[in-house]
């Protein structure tokens, strides 16, 4: 192992790899897409600014954990008894454990129901821990209908508290929660022959899944996990086709010389002047946001750089050799030379800065999502620290949010930065000894 | 006697010569430089205020705004609810074309253009769109001028501190590598891949958020103290988070190459030639090391000094720095294109001057050098 280094960035480069493979086909571009664009509809089970469920084993105080459960999934047992005129009670109860020292942000019921004229009626019960049987709320519901514990002006009444949730999970008069196992017991009555009711009990803890969600509830494992394929696909192809393109171009005005390099050479020099952030910034503000305009001008703009002038210095010294001359002697084409024999001989040189300049492009992604030029339909990890900082999560001590795609970039940055650096000193050995 | 005066004056007249002909060597290619240095320039220049345009997107944002002002002041006017709907609809009529003439919107966008890169090269940087000073200016050159302290002060400690020290450490590195240090120091290089701000967001985690020790971002405090030495104090406080963040990402990174290079130069054989004869290695590394690879760091502290003046975008919007960086960003999404081209121009003429005179200052500083051959 004379590069540990190396081995590390490319163990890290093969688990991308091998997550981005898994990330596209688990969760496919278009769900992806619907699932980050939906709001309440598609995220209704989450809480809101939850932290990923793990910070539960490193805090001595526990977070409530989220679920969700409904009838029709079978979770909730239901179990309907008909009575006389078409009349029929179904009773749902639920068992939960609550063991833990945060309450929940919110408890709700959705309800959908089929009937023709009359509506079905409800009741609720919570039965806690020590047996105290707390009636939370009667009352008929329609087609939809969603209650929500903390909303409810009568139960809060009827606790005497402006916190209905905080009154629910304690020993009564105290503010410490009571933990053990409670019971929602939902009764619900039905006056028609197929008139029939489902609910859905969701929980909002204060903690949720394995890397938390955001304001707008989305689940953040989506975009992290779909930030891999977007970051690796941006970093990579900016970084081959910048170093690609700029080799060739170096080679063809080495071989060519004359106007053809002296034109390269200008374009180099004009290419100095301009500003290549502000560029980007602007195409992202009065054109597109779209994550392949803004790699386009990003391969443009980092085409004609220091790096060409580097590269026609070694290419006049290679043209200079005895094999090209060979190679003109026996008839080769002047593609043929610059394809066959100029480029290849550089390719030592190539390869280190191509996986070098791989970080520098996929931070660039996230640096303009940062600043709100981040691809508008695309879920990636710079638009999550935009979606954090734009809500203040450092300030509000969200820092979940924030850490978990940066530790990301962070990793995928210096996987690559570790591995450009060996191969640095792999492939030009004049570094190596010194 | 004729002999020995003869031989003189031959020898002067050969430096006559001599002396005519550096001097027409040295101004012709000062004449070739200094055009193809200006034509550069003004292409790059002309395609800023090309892409800032967006090939006439950007009048179309500007005319609706204008639309959108004047009819809003019309009909928030008593006097003019009085008025006939068609003399009302001339009168807003009216006002937009004033507006856009006086905007210069009615000319067509290449004379526009034109007429801008002019301006614009004779650093005449005109008036702002939407953008005002803090001074209530909105002249693009005070706009510039006010943010400009700021942005100095920032990359100006930053980057010189990261300069010396890097330089100094490398040398000192250089002497002894292979060391625990010089192990460091390559083992940590890697870390530069990332860029600035994001160490910023660390930074403001740990120092602001979680120490609660450092402010999370801005220039001064809010009120600004009224006494000087609180004044410098609340500066220094907000300038720590930026200031490091800049010098960590580049720091390793800046150290490695220096000691590299260094290294190269002092494998040359002249250098072992010196440490046998015994020269103390202050001597050594003044002498025989950094003396040839003066044009190399002079070239990276002049370009270090033209970086200065395009601050630190990313990292002065995540600071909120009231910087030239972060200027530069607002006025991109305000389309003040006239604040936008300012401050490319201005990078610009930097870096066609700097790359001009760095020409004479490598002749100056290594004798193997000279202009124009």
């Amino acid at each position: 192992m004379l590069y540990p280094s190396a081995v590390v960035g490319v163990l890290v480069i093969i688990v991308l790899v091998v997550v981005a493979i898994y990330t596209m086909i688990t969760i496919p571009y278009s769900t992806a897409i619907t699932l980050w664009r939906g709001g309440e509809a598609v995220w209704y089970q989450n809480p809101r600014f939850a932290p990923p469920a793990w910070v539960n084993l490193f805090s001595s105080k526990k977070y409530s954990e989220s679920f969700a459960v409904s009838t029709s999934d079978g979770v909730i047992p239901k179990t309907v008894t008909p009575g006389s005129d078409g009349v029929a009670t179904a009773e749902m109860a639920y068992e939960f454990d609550f063991n833990y020292d945060y309450y929940p942000q919110e408890m709700l019921i959705y309800f959908t129901s089929k009937y023709k004229e009359k509506q079905p009626f409800v009741s609720i019960e919570l039965l806690t821990p020590d047996n105290r049987t707390i009636r939370i709320a009667n009352f008929a519901i329609g087609n939809k209908f969603t209650y929500r514990f903390s909303q409810d002006e009568k139960l809060r009444t009827k606790l005497r508290t402006d916190a209905a949730i905080l009154a629910l999970f304690s020993l009564p008069d105290t503010d410490s929660p009571l933990k053990g196992k409670y019971k929602l017991i939902i009764t619900g009555t039905t006056f028609e022959p197929d008139s029939t009711m489902e609910a859905e009990f969701v929980f909002h803890g204060q903690v949720y899944g394995l890397a938390g969600t955001d304001h707008a509830r989305r689940d953040l494992t989506l975009p992290l996990l779909w930030g891999v394929p977007v970051a690796l696909a941006f970093g990579l192809l900016a970084s081959i086709g910048t170093s690609v393109l700029t080799m060739i171009i170096a080679a063809i005005g080495a071989w060519y010389a004359g106007w053809v390099d002296e034109l390269i050479q200008r374009i180099t020099e004009i290419n100095l002047v301009l500003p290549f952030l502000a560029i980007l910034i602007m195409i992202g503000t009065f054109y597109s946001r779209s994550i392949w305009v803004i790699l386009g001008a990003t391969i443009l703009l980092s085409i004609f750089t220091g790096a060409i002038k580097a590269y026609r210095a070694v290419f006049i010294q290679v043209k200079e050799s005895m094999y090209i001359e060979a190679a003109k002697a026996y008839g080769a084409s002047s593609s043929r030379i610059i394809f066959l024999y100029l480029i290849p001989r550089m390719i030592p040189l190539l390869i280190p800065s191509l996986v070098q300049s791989v970080p520098a492009f996929v931070f660039l992604e996230a640096s303009l999502a940062v600043i709100g030029l981040g691809d508008p339909v695309l879920p990636t990890w710079g638009k999550i620290i935009q979606d954090a900082n734009s809500n203040g999560a450092l300030y509000k001590g969200y820092y979940y949010w924030v850490l978990e795609p940066a530790v990301l970039l962070m990793i995928t940055g210096l996987g690559f930065a570790v591995l450009g650096f060996a191969l640095d000193r792999i492939f030009n050995p004049r570094l190596r000894d010194v | 006697m004729s002999v020995t005066t003869h031989v003189p004056s031959e020898k002067l007249s050969v430096k006559k010569i001599t002396a005519n002909n550096t001097f027409f060597r040295v101004s012709r290619y000062v004449a070739v430089r200094l055009l193809t240095l200006f034509i550069t320039v003004v292409i790059g220049i002309y395609l800023t205020i090309m892409i800032a345009n967006m090939g006439g997107y950007v009048d179309q944002i500007i005319k609706g705004q204008i639309r959108d002002t004047v009819t809003q002041s019309i009909a928030g006017n008593p006097s003019a609810l009085q008025m006939d709907p068609e003399v009302r609809k001339k009168l807003i009529e009216e006002k937009i074309a004033l507006e856009e003439k006086r905007r210069g919107l009615d000319t067509p966008i290449a004379v526009r253009n034109a007429r801008y890169l002019v301006n614009a090269l004779q650093l005449d940087l005109g008036r702002a769109i939407n953008m005002t000073s803090d001074a209530g200016s909105k002249q693009v050159r005070l706009i510039i001028l006010e943010r400009l302290p700021a942005t100095l002060l920032l990359m100006g400690t930053s980057q010189l501190f990261l300069f010396f020290s890097s330089v100094f450490i490398a040398l000192t590195l250089s002497r002894s590598y292979g060391n625990f240090w010089d192990k460091l120091v390559i083992a940590l290089s890697p870390t530069s891949a990332v860029p600035p701000w994001f160490y910023g967001i660390f930074l403001i985690l740990i120092f602001a958020a979680g120490l609660k020790v450092l402010p999370f971002g801005g220039m001064v405090d809010s009120p600004p103290p009224s006494n000087t030495f609180d004044y410098a104090v609340s500066v220094l406080k907000h300038l720590a988070l930026p200031g490091f963040s800049l010098v960590l990402s580049s720091f390793f990174l800046s150290v490695y190459n220096y000691r590299t290079f260094f290294l190269i130069y002092s494998s040359e054989d002249y250098v072992d030639m010196a440490k046998a004869k015994g020269l103390p290695s202050r001597d050594i590394e003044r002498t025989y090391i950094l003396r040839p690879t003066l044009p190399n760091i002079i070239t990276n502290f002049s370009l270090l000094i033209i970086g200065l003046w395009t601050g630190a975008l990313f990292t002065e919007s995540v600071f909120l720095w009231p910087g030239l960086g972060r200027t530069l960003f607002q006025a991109i999404g305000l389309y003040d294109v006239p604040i936008i081209v300012g401050s490319t121009i201005i990078y610009a003429y930097m870096l066609a001057l700097t790359v001009f005179l760095l020409d004479f200052v490598y002749a100056l500083v290594d004798p193997r050098v000279k202009i124009g051959e």
